[in-house]
């Protein structure tokens, strides 16, 4: 082989595999905008059947938003930018995860105050039941010993 | 007292499952309200040389209806809404969402037109921009271009009297 020729043929090898690179970058590329639409998509609620995601609904309007968070995407906006695309359009109720807010604190902290509530009261409960009876004055004493006397004798009746 | 607890905390649950059931949790209050209305900058049903701009829209309190003819209720809808606008003197117009301009156009014939002009929504994506869930939709929209009200489904004479009609009349 002519050195030319062996020239030629490397930078035809070396030209198949920058080419094979590209593309691989290429596909690389479109994959993670691909994770990073599910991502997205799973944390919006479809606002037609308001107990699926966006990821999960097949109505079109789910179809739609899917569209535009890819847009959006391909357009190099951030994750947070879509989500807030949605927040200005559809209110907080678009979003799966709701944010740490003035309006979200009663929610979010409601199962702990829940679970602080249940606690005093099991406490206050427990307290109650281990406390020592007071005595009984005397004249509770002379009834009870009564009362007592009455149903022995019923019973040996 | 023993029972005064558990009863104070029943009730208060009882009312609050009680005034969720009332609600209609597929009416949500627009992000919009209070807020500038969304451009609209799309070409009318009527004659698409001609754009529907909202600034043209400015200074007096209008309707913008979102519609469509292959929604059922819209075709209910269209007449109520025609006779009820032209009677109060209401101006209305229209977003043309995800629909086909002819079958549009040829709806707009039979069921009677409420709207002074309709803009095509091809892709959905002006109605996007104003929220909506589904078609239809109306929006009161003020002398300074802001949405004030927003009614999802069906304009009936009730909502119009009800609803619209006194939001429309405190802008004006």
């Amino acid at each position: 082989m002519k050195p030319r020729s062996i020239g030629a043929a490397f930078t035809a090898a070396l030209l198949a595999c920058m080419a094979m690179l590209a593309q691989a970058g290429q596909t690389a590329r479109d994959q993670e905008l691909l994770d990073r639409e599910m991502a997205l998509a799973a944390q919006l609620r479809c606002v037609v059947c308001q107990n699926q995601t966006v990821a999960e609904s097949r109505a079109p309007m789910a179809e739609d938003m899917r569209r535009e968070i890819r847009n959006q995407l391909e357009q190099g906006h951030s994750n947070e930018q879509v989500i807030n695309f949605f927040e200005q359009r559809y209110g907080s109720f678009v979003r799966y995860n709701p944010p740490w807010k003035p309006s979200t604190w009663l929610l979010w902290s409601s199962p702990f105050l829940a679970a602080l509530g249940g606690f005093v009261l099991l406490r206050r409960t427990l307290r109650q039941r281990s406390m020592p009876d007071e005595p009984l004055t005397a004249q509770q004493r002379d009834r009870a010993r009564q009362w007592l006397d009455t149903t022995s004798k019923e019973e040996r009746q | 007292m023993r029972f005064v607890l558990p009863l104070a905390i029943f009730l208060g649950l009882a009312i609050m499952l009680g005034l969720g059931l009332q609600r209609d949790p597929r009416a949500l209050p627009s992000a919009l309200l209070e807020q500038p209305a969304p451009a609209i900058d799309r070409p009318l049903l009527e004659d698409q040389q001609q754009v529907l701009h909202l600034q043209d829209l400015r200074g007096r309190a209008w309707l913008l209806n979102v519609w469509a003819s292959w929604c059922a209720p819209c075709r209910q809808e269209l007449p109520v809404l025609a006779e009820l606008s032209k009677r109060d003197a209401v101006a209305v117009y229209g977003l043309n969402y995800k629909d086909q301009p002819d079958k549009a156009r040829a709806l707009l014939r039979v069921a009677g037109n409420p709207y002074r002009a309709s803009a095509i929504d091809g892709d959905g994506r002006v109605g996007m921009d104003f929220g909506i869930q589904g078609v239809p939709e109306t929006f009161v929209i003020d002398s300074q271009g802001r949405v004030r009200y927003r009614h999802v489904g069906p304009v009936t004479a009730e909502i119009w009297r009800d609803r619209l009609l006194p939001v429309i009349r405190s802008l004006q």
